[in-house]
């Protein structure tokens, strides 16, 4: 824990002073709420129908359980593509051959660059001029733009992953007389599998929050179903923080299994089982960048 | 391929594409600056040993990491702006903007916060012993002993929220700024249909170039000021 690294176990003295501290610290704590609160009420916010219009049988039925439903399927599409997606250009860049390996690393480094956002509008529009034969334009194009990133961070979290596997693992391989690929393949790629699951699960949280950029290209998932319903209900704050609410929820129980999944495979693989940020482009080599510069075979063998 | 080339220069002449990138780097300044003072204090709540602290910055961090940047942007937009009727300047547009450096700010402060814990849980308990079994007192042994190394820990995953923070601050569209990369790629696009791809490598590339020397410099940095263990 980080508390035990700057705090000693407290005396009395020091209790003393913890418990006045969080006495004081509370009630500012409250006070600030508080006064969000009063202003908030100042300004009407606490108006029954308003609440009562956000979260209404008519509101669930109507708006947010539909929109749920295709942020989940955007969502579903999306992390099936892109693990998919981040496998082969995962094992790509680990391959043998230099020109496979230098073409993954370019797709990976190109789509962990560009802002989801600009390639979903883009998608969008390309679609809408080339491709009318797509029926769901905005959908094709939210689950398009979330398999290019994420599937090029999930390619990082397996080279990573393999990466940070012991050198022993590979020399081993290579000393019963596997071949480099039939050692990536048999010896580091399952370990490897077994120890990025938490951040793959961390990586959800980060594809469910980017499906919500689906509503600037007009894809009725869960937040435009709530603007759409806040424009005829008048009442934004409230609906937007019913969305906010179902989001977090349902964010927080995938953080909350990411971080069950690392202790209890951190016994199961010779790799490191970290959670990812949730944010970003997840990838910490411990040691600098591996694979990128050999194959894990010429890797274990450099290992003197 | 002439046709191409003219096409481009006139898309060139009528808008200004550095114009767009300058607006997200000033947006990922000011959020950057925010986030980490903001990020900071969050960090220090979460790891001081008073509990109503720790319980409020824990419920910060886990609101506004799990909830999507869109939404907060969304919100500062239409509740903030439209529905509560506040305004910051008289200006809309430097409202608009202020508004989106705000919305980033908050969301990033809580990858901020994790990032620094990250940095502090780097550094092993021994240290802190070792510097309280040669006299030193807590404040000496943050300063001296703790905080340097936690600093450089905190290098790598900062350097990456800073990283994501540029690519999100083309989300500020959602807060109604009009006048960054996505929306600019947006007109560009209505307005020559044609020169579709190449509009879309041109803002792409220009990401490209702008992220990875941030990832390099925070890699270098943090491998070249690393705590040898």
């Amino acid at each position: 824990m980080s508390a035990s690294v700057l705090f000693d176990a407290q005396g009395p003295r020091g209790r003393a002073l913890s418990v006045a501290g969080n006495i004081a610290a509370a009630v500012a704590i409250v006070a600030g709420l508080g006064w969000v609160a009063v202003a908030l009420y100042d300004k009407g916010q606490f108006e029954s129908t308003l609440w009562e219009n956000a979260v209404s049988a008519e509101a669930w039925q109507y708006y947010y359980l539909p929109g749920l439903q295709n942020t989940l399927r955007s969502a579903a599409f999306a992390t099936v593509g892109a693990v998919l997606f981040g496998l082969v250009l995962g094992v790509g860049r680990l391959a043998h051959n230099r020109v496979v390996r230098w073409v993954s690393g370019v797709v990976v480094e190109f789509f962990r660059a560009v802002p989801v956002l600009l390639m979903m509008i883009f998608f969008y529009m390309f679609f809408s001029a080339q491709a009318q034969w797509i029926a769901d334009r905005p959908f094709a194009a939210v689950v398009l733009a979330l398999v290019l990133y994420n599937g090029s961070v999930i390619a990082e979290l397996v080279r990573a992953g393999v990466g940070n596997l012991p050198k022993g693992q590979g020399e081993a391989g290579l000393a019963i007389g596997l071949t480099p690929s039939q050692t990536l393949r048999s010896i580091q790629l399952p370990q490897a599998l077994v120890a990025m699951l938490p951040a793959m699960v961390s990586q959800l949280v980060v594809v469910l929050k980017d499906s919500a950029l689906g509503q600037i290209i007009l894809y009725s998932e869960l937040l435009r179903s709530a603007q759409i319903l806040s424009s005829k209900e008048q009442n934004p704050l409230q609906t937007l923080a019913v969305v906010a609410v179902v989001f977090i929820v349902i964010n927080w129980m995938l953080t909350t299994v990411a971080h069950r999944l690392a202790k209890l495979l951190s016994g199961r693989t010779a790799g490191s089982t970290a959670e990812g940020p949730g944010i970003g482009n997840p990838t910490i080599v411990p040691g600098g960048p591996v694979g990128g510069g050999a194959g894990p075979g010429a890797g274990a063998g450099a290992a003197v | 391929m002439d046709d191409f080339f003219s096409g481009f220069a006139e898309l060139f002449a009528q808008y200004d594409v550095l114009a767009a990138f300058w607006v997200n780097i000033q947006l990922t300044f000011w959020a950057a600056l925010l986030s980490l003072v903001l990020g900071t204090v969050l960090a220090l709540m979460r790891i001081s040993p008073i509990a109503s602290l720790q319980w409020a910055g824990t419920a910060y961090v886990t609101i506004f990491r799990n909830t999507p940047l869109t939404i907060i942007l969304t919100f500062m937009y239409l509740v903030v702006f439209s529905q509560l009727g506040i305004t910051l300047t008289d200006d809309l547009n430097s409202t608009f903007f202020w508004f989106a450096v705000i919305g980033l700010s908050v969301y990033h402060a809580a990858f901020v916060c994790e990032a620094i814990r990250s940095g502090v849980n780097t550094v092993p308990v021994g240290q802190a012993e070792a510097a309280r079994a040669i006299g030193l007192s807590f404040l000496p042994a943050a300063r001296l002993v703790i905080l340097p190394q936690a600093f450089r820990g905190a290098i790598a995953p900062l350097g990456n929220t800073l990283i994501a923070l540029l690519k999100n601050s083309t989300v500020a569209v959602a807060a109604s700024v009009a006048t960054e990369t996505s929306s600019l790629m947006r007109t560009m696009i209505e307005f020559r249909p044609d020169l579709m791809v190449a509009i879309f490598l041109l803002f792409a590339v220009g990401y490209v170039i702008l992220v990875i020397p941030i990832g390099l410099g925070t890699t270098w940095l943090s491998q070249r000021l690393a705590v040898k263990r």
